[in-house]
């Protein structure tokens, strides 16, 4: 226990706590003015805390080698409790995500995410692992993209976009670049083919493909990278167009047209995004203070409670405490890459890796999401989110490596 | 390549984005704070209470009532029971629907009025049902009401402000929807009634509703209520015109000579006030403009009619003042007066022997007052000279020109001047004769009864007045503006007074008077018949009187169009007018019977249908 990272556990209370009380605000009722009041979200989120204390209390008990010993079953249950929405699930706000108990509802791909991690560690720091083969390369896309392949129809692209972030551990444990290069291609593209029609972006990949070709002559490699990469984009583009007319819907294509400025619509679609950066946008300096927000206050940005949490704190806070919380998140997720940079045992760095990586991704895409830079992907912000589900989830999975590194001394 | 790297430089690169973006949103970008007041403040106007207006007893005559106002915010309907809703107000689907569009067409934000102004029942009932109905709220505002069916020109009326008037209003007092006063005392003394609007700011949340006060309170202002007006008119003399004014057309005017004050102000035909009140204010308006009997032509002020016989006292007075005449000159009347070919008949029955000033006034003889005129004029060099001499006396009586009093509208009347003869004969090529119904108050002359009844207490006051006015105090306090507090002289001396105010109470008094027939017991009174030619159809029937003739406590004028001659109508009416102020009642009820069941209908129909008149 003494070898606890205490840094990575005062910054989780801090997120937790100040988290609790911007919940407070954003929902505030008049007629419940106490914060413990159970009957509203911010005294069932204190409940959640403390639930949420218990699984550490749990996990700091438990020997570092479970999670190693049991990643496979853990992985196997977690698979199944997200097949089992198929049949069970409960359908809240258009997605079926949930499993309803009684009046609590439990979303299963909030586990999911560090039973992958747990799976993925476990895989690739098994003997004689690499990620040159191709076979071993199949086999960690395949644990990576089976939860993200159930959890897209229910439908949650939201969540399942989360586990992109796996990508970067396979390429932290030796995964050729050509992949990560892909994969921002890939989004370049879509976003472009989105802009411009795709048949003058195939022609410019045309000019510029023959362009390299000619200057490279010489070296037969490169230029069979870059025919590869044109045939690739071609090939992507001309698929993207026929998902992006057929297979989204409207409120897919909308969001997406809206936050690349091709759609106007502040009272429409676009309305929550725009009050959104209302919100942070009237905080000023220093925010209009505590319980002071009119935005928060009067309701004007939907969900504030949870994906849009950061509105309070931008809002009430200001510039100072927004940014002041850019840091300290920031500062969090380097803190974990730091430490998970220095474990011993393969397991527990790829393990870490892979929750500095989740984190990155909820926190990027949420904040990209309410300052309007990126579009409406409901995704909630670690420790901050109102919901069981996640803080258990994101609880779990940080003190899971908490544990794991506190273990890491005793390596040799 | 270390490939720990990238996942550090990503998370450097983004927190450098996001602190950027936050600082762009949070300290360079301005208009997020604009809209975020703008969400969430709501600026909510305190109308203040109108004042109040009073008769001259402080009997109440308007005050105001409440009214309600459906009003919805379309974006905030939910589901509702649209046959339920229809039916508690009393609309049908169809012009529920319509109503809903046109709000929506407005505005899915804003508060639109559903339907204005529910009546009391129907605010009852959708009060207690309302929590049904999100989206819909009732608003309340402040109407007009008239207690009193009556003097709907004296006192006006309020109506929402005009876009002209909105664009002209140098003083931004006035925005859209805002009551003004548009007419009588309700126009002329706007600024005092009006008051000053208040503006609340609240907090309200994304549904409008209410959250809390706006920076405690800080921008508030408190609404200044209108000051009350008490109005110098009497209610009760006010109600006795109209009434004997009923089935006639014309104008009552009548002053407290001492004071100026308007006693009375009637016009005929009028129509009740509380027509022009709310909802239904438009509609009847034009019904009222259409009218063939010109209801809102506030006959008192702006009909200009011949003044008749009872300019014979202004010339009278003019003659003595010049010293052409004294009070034995005398003159036989032969049927008339002739000059050349030019003869003006004359009624006045005494034909055999001279007459005075004092029986030319009883008997109205136009004989005698076409010889005083003539003498007047031709008094000077050159009848130009005369002629002005002439026109100067009479505009100091306040004819020929605004009177320049707290009544919104008025009339200049007309006084003939040099050069409208010499437009129309030529410079120098006129004389009196020309113009000899001057006169005897016909021709070219035109006054409205406001200048007559004031005449009328310029000779009650033996030459001087206070300009007519409708107002007597503000606020409880006396008015002091100088336009009515300071005395304004004619150019007549006192003395010449006396010999026309004798003339005046022999019409009541002696055997031969005009309005003998009128005469009020045991008060006795000064008067003047007058029966003005016109040109339309039958004569005016004029009547100007005060009394009592030792103290004079009334002055009043009155026209009845097309009544003939002066004592059939208009007589007996101003005489029951003065008898009611001074006695506070009537005595004579057979005449006051007589006179409010009078019609003069079929006169004015034949005058409307001239060609039917033939057949």
């Amino acid at each position: 226990m003494s070898n606890i990272d205490w840094v990575l556990v005062i910054l989780f209370v801090g997120f937790v706590l100040s988290g609790w009380v911007n919940i407070y605000s954003a929902v505030l009722d008049q007629e419940h003015i106490n914060i413990l009041d159970t009957s509203q979200k911010y005294g069932k989120q204190l409940g959640l805390i403390l639930s949420s204390g218990v699984l550490v209390f749990i996990i700091l008990m438990l020997d570092g080698k479970f999670f190693e010993k049991y990643s496979g079953l853990i992985y196997m249950v977690s698979m199944v409790s997200l097949i089992g929405l198929f049949i069970f699930g409960k359908e809240v706000a258009g997605a079926t995500s949930w499993y309803g108990i009684g009046s609590f509802s439990l979303q299963p791909s909030e586990f999911a995410k560090f039973a992958t991690a747990l799976a993925l560690a476990n895989f690739l720091s098994s003997p004689n692992i690499s990620l040159k083969k191709v076979k071993t390369q199949i086999k960690a896309f395949a644990i990576i993209l089976l939860p993200a392949i159930i959890i897209i129809p229910q439908p949650d692209p939201g969540s399942a976009l989360v586990y992109a972030a796996y990508l970067f551990v396979l390429y932290r444990e030796g995964l050729n670049g050509h992949y990560i290069f892909i994969g921002f291609l890939t989004a370049f593209l879509f976003i472009l083919s989105i802009i411009i029609d795709y048949t003058y972006i195939i022609g410019i990949a045309t000019i510029l493909t023959i362009t390299v070709s000619v200057i490279r002559k010489r070296k037969k490699k490169s230029i069979s990278i870059i025919l590869s990469y044109f045939l690739l984009s071609t090939l992507f583009l001309t698929s993207f167009d026929y998902v992006y007319d057929n297979i989204l819907e409207d409120r897919h294509r909308n969001r997406l047209e809206i936050m690349l400025g091709i759609k106007h619509d502040p009272s429409g679609v676009g309305y929550n995004q725009h009050q959104s950066m209302v919100a942070i946008g009237s905080g000023g300096w220093t925010g209009k203070g505590f319980l002071e927000g009119t935005q928060t206050k009067g309701d004007f940005v939907p969900e504030q409670s949870t994906d849009f949490i950061f509105c309070t704190v931008g809002e009430e806070w200001g510039f100072a405490g927004s940014a002041l919380f850019i840091i300290l998140f920031s500062g969090f997720i380097a803190r974990i890459l730091f430490k998970a940079e220095q474990q011993k045992l393969a397991f527990s760095r790829i393990y870490g890796y892979s929750v500095a990586m989740i984190f990155f991704f909820h926190f990027a895409i949420n904040i990209a999401m309410v300052t309007g830079i990126a579009p409406v992907i409901g995704i909630p912000l670690p420790f901050y989110s109102y919901g069981g589900s996640s803080l258990w989830g994101f609880t779990i999975l940080l003190f899971i490596f908490i544990k794991l590194d506190s273990e890491n001394h005793s390596v040799l | 390549m270390n490939r720990n790297l990238l996942a550090f430089a990503m998370l450097f690169l983004i927190t450098i984005i996001f602190i950027s973006r936050l600082f762009f949103l949070q300290v360079v970008n301005d208009s997020f704070k604009f809209e975020s007041e703008k969400n969430a403040r709501q600026r909510l106007v305190q109308y203040p209470e109108r004042g109040y207006i009073y008769d001259r007893n402080n009997v109440l005559l308007v005050t105001n009532q409440p009214a309600y106002d459906l009003m919805v915010v379309p974006r905030n309907i939910e589901t509702i029971d649209t046959l339920e809703f229809c039916k508690l107000i009393n609309i049908t689907k169809d012009s529920f629907l319509k109503r809903m569009k046109k709000a929506k067409t407005y505005s899915w934000r804003k508060p639109t009025i559903f339907v204005g102004e529910l009546s009391k029942e129907n605010f009852a009932f959708f009060q207690e049902k309302m929590f049904k109905f999100p989206g819909f709220y009732i608003q309340k505002k402040s109407l007009r009401k008239y207690p009193i069916n009556s003097s709907s020109n004296v006192l006006g009326y309020v109506s929402e402000v005009s876009t002209w008037t909105l664009r002209n209003d140098s003083t931004g007092h006035y925005k859209l929807g805002d009551q003004i006063g548009t007419g009588g005392i309700e126009k002329s003394y706007e600024k005092e009634l009006r008051g000053k609007a208040g503006v609340k700011y609240f907090v309200v949340d994304v549904h409008n509703r209410i959250q809390g006060s706006y920076s405690k309170n800080k921008f508030d202002t408190i609404p200044v209520n209108g000051k009350d007006i008490t109005s110098t008119v009497d209610i009760n003399l006010q109600q006795l015109g109209e009434r004997l004014m009923s089935n006639k057309r014309g104008g009552i005017i009548a002053i407290e000579p001492k004071t100026g004050e308007i006693l009375a102000s009637i016009t005929a035909p009028s129509y009740n006030p509380n027509l022009l009140v709310g909802r239904k204010r438009s509609i009847n308006y034009s019904k009222l403009l259409d009218s063939v009997g010109k209801p809102l032509f506030d006959r008192g002020l702006l009909a200009e009619y011949p003044p008749g016989s009872p300019f014979k006292l202004i010339n009278g007075l003019i003659a003595l003042q010049e010293g052409v005449i004294s009070t034995r000159t005398s003159w036989t009347c032969h049927h008339g007066f002739h000059h050349g070919s030019l003869h003006v008949k004359c009624h006045c029955g005494i034909h055999d022997s001279p007459q005075a000033l004092h029986s030319s006034i009883l008997r109205s003889c136009n004989n005698y007052f076409c010889q005083t005129y003539k003498l007047s004029i031709e008094n000077y060099e050159t009848a130009e000279i005369g002629m002005n001499v002439w026109s100067n006396h009479v505009k100091s009586f306040g004819f020929g020109k605004f009177l320049n009093n707290d009544l919104p509208t008025g009339r200049k009347g007309l006084v003939p001047s040099v050069a409208m003869y010499d437009r129309v004969y030529g410079k120098g090529r006129w004389k009196a004769t020309f113009n000899i119904s001057n006169a005897i108050g016909q021709g070219e002359l035109l006054v409205t009864p406001i200048q007559l009844a004031n005449m009328s207490a310029i000779i009650a006051n033996k030459g001087w007045y206070y300009t007519p006015h409708i107002v007597k105090k503000i606020d409880g306090i006396d008015i002091d503006n100088p336009k009515f507090t300071e005395k304004k002289y004619t150019t007549i001396d006192e003395l010449h007074f006396d010999p026309i105010i004798n003339g005046m109470t022999a019409v009541f008094e002696s055997e031969r008077g005009t309005a003998r027939a009128s005469r009020i017991p045991e008060i006795i009174l000064a008067g003047k018949t007058g029966t003005a030619q016109n040109a339309h159809g039958q004569d005016h029937s004029i009547f100007v009187a005060f009394g009592p003739v030792d103290d004079p406590k009334i002055a009043i004028a009155v026209f009845v169009e097309n009544g003939y001659w002066g004592s059939r109508w208009a007589a007996p009416i101003a005489t029951l007018m003065i008898e009611k102020y001074l006695n506070g009642e009537i005595s004579r009820k057979k005449l006051e019977e007589r006179i409010e069941n009078g019609s003069l209908l079929d006169e004015y129909y034949k005058q409307e249908h001239p060609e039917k008149d033939e057949d």
